[in-house]
């Protein structure tokens, strides 16, 4: 049983925003509601009305754009999972997509809605930050985009005002030579490692590393500190690299101890994906191949 | 069924008029904005062949077809199947002639207690729509939202992939089941 609330369904961020300026932390905006329902069910969160979004054109569909993806914020995970486009200009993306929760969560849940709620348990925000990925913000002034890295805060907190609403999502083509890779491993319904690696690289020569983790700590993150110890060195030189690396990714992602598991073996895990994740991406950038990559237990 | 209770002493007093095709049958419904599809298919249709187990969206138990999709109706407003075509497992078969993947699920033994059947049968039946003639991976990778206590899913899978090969051979008697 829910405790009740009122629905307000606008047609356009326009209407959107004034409900927003109008209702505050009253009022919660409403898209697939995996999350949301849940913790209303639970009577963790409780609101006077939900803002349907799923009724603004505004919102909806995904484009190329510059060879940049354009996401509308209701895209579900199944739409980005069977999306020709997607597929294949941005198959790790797909391939990620295709592992979230299970296939009703996907058909339902929105990549928008994922990325607001933060739940750290997610696996989209973390290969997404490997891509350079933004969101577009929406204000009564106007949007303006943020780094999907800055918009991260904490657990269930994004940079988000109760003013806002998160229109799109825009992820940047890779540089050429480069393949990015999502692995992840969960005992549990949700991941409880999440490890992205994106490598630029030609035969034995490594010229990028971007590296981010999610799951173990409070928000998904880029490593940049581990990204300097690969970037721009001959492959030995990586691969030796590689085990001083995962163990910095490990303490670097700040890991904490719950039900998914004690903050040390997270962190463990994150090496053991960090090394798997690179050696894959790196085989296939240099094969020029970069489909098919996201792999591993657990889901979002 | 058309329920047309008025709903008062609400915190909001928001009552929603839908329009929704339940198993082939058209309905006028009013109902709260905090209404779950659940709620609505249980209480207020009588259609108890949907189960709620987690509530959550892991068990699949609940999983119905909206529009030919699977959703968890535990965790949708009721509201979400305004204008849909809603179908549940009471609608799967045509009079007493069961659907092909009821028969097989028979046939295989891919039930014992029959709790997470309905939501089993009816995300295969999505499966199958999408995908026609899936591989055992792709079954088990679809199907891996809808847990099942008893059987230990082998049967499951039999009974799917036997379905499967029946579904095709209907729509093309040239191919030979094997």
């Amino acid at each position: 049983m829910l405790p009740p609330f009122a629905l307000e369904e606008p047609t356009s961020v326009h209407e959107a925003l004034a409900l927003r300026a109008r209702y505050g932390e009253t009022a919660c905006l409403y898209a697939g509601g995996t999350e949301l329902l849940l913790t209303m069910k639970e009577g963790l969160l409780r609101y006077e009305r939900l803002i349907n979004i799923k009724l603004i054109p505004e919102l909806a569909g995904m484009a190329l754009e510059d060879g940049a993806l354009h996401i509308g914020a209701i895209t579900t995970h199944r739409m980005l999972e069977r999306s020709p486009v997607v597929q294949r200009h941005f198959p790790t993306v797909a391939e990620m997509a295709a592992h979230v929760a299970n296939v009703r969560v996907r058909e339902v849940g929105t990549l928008g809605g994922n990325l607001c709620f933060a739940e750290p348990h997610a696996d989209p925000g973390t290969l997404l930050l490997v891509y350079d990925a933004s969101v577009a913000l929406a204000q009564q002034g106007g949007t303006h985009t943020l780094a999907l890295e800055q918009f991260f805060v904490g657990p269930f907190e994004v940079a988000l005002a109760d003013d806002e609403i998160l229109t799109a999502i825009r992820v940047p083509a890779l540089p050429a030579h480069t393949a990015a890779v999502y692995l992840k491993y969960g005992l549990l319904e949700r991941p409880s490692v999440g490890v992205a690696v994106a490598v630029t690289a030609l035969p034995d020569q490594v010229q990028e590393v971007r590296i981010a983790v999610g799951c173990v700590g409070p928000t998904p993150r880029r490593l940049r500190d581990v990204e300097g110890l690969l970037s721009q060195k001959e492959l030995p030189e990586v691969r030796a690299t590689l085990d001083a690396a995962g163990a910095l990714a490990g303490s670097a992602a700040d890991a904490v101890t719950d039900l998914h598991g004690s903050a040390e073996y997270k962190a463990y895990l994150v090496g053991v994906l960090l090394r798997r994740a690179f050696e894959r991406a790196y085989q296939q950038a240099i094969r020029g191949d970069v489909g098919d990559t996201a792999r591993g237990r657990g889901t979002a | 069924m058309t329920d047309n209770r008025a709903h008062h002493g609400t915190a909001t007093g928001q009552v929603l008029s839908i329009h929704v095709t339940v198993n082939g049958h058209a309905h006028d419904v009013l109902i709260e904005p905090y209404l779950t599809l659940i709620e609505l298919i249980r209480d207020r249709l009588g259609l108890t062949g949907t189960k709620k187990s987690c509530d959550m969206q892991v068990c699949g138990a609940c999983t119905v077809l909206l529009n030919g999709r699977p959703v968890s109706a535990c965790t949708m407003l009721a509201f979400e199947a305004r204008h849909a075509s809603l179908l549940t497992i009471e609608g799967l078969a045509q009079g007493e002639a069961l659907h092909p993947i009821q028969e097989a699920f028979i046939e295989h033994g891919g039930l014992q207690c029959g709790f997470c059947t309905p939501g089993m049968i009816l995300a295969a039946k999505a499966l199958l729509e999408e995908n026609p003639a899936p591989t055992e991976e792709e079954v088990k990778h679809y199907m891996r939202g809808n847990l099942c206590r008893c059987t230990g899913y082998k049967r499951i899978l039999e009974s799917i992939m036997v379905a499967a090969r029946r579904l095709a051979q209907t729509h093309n008697p040239g191919v030979l089941e094997t």
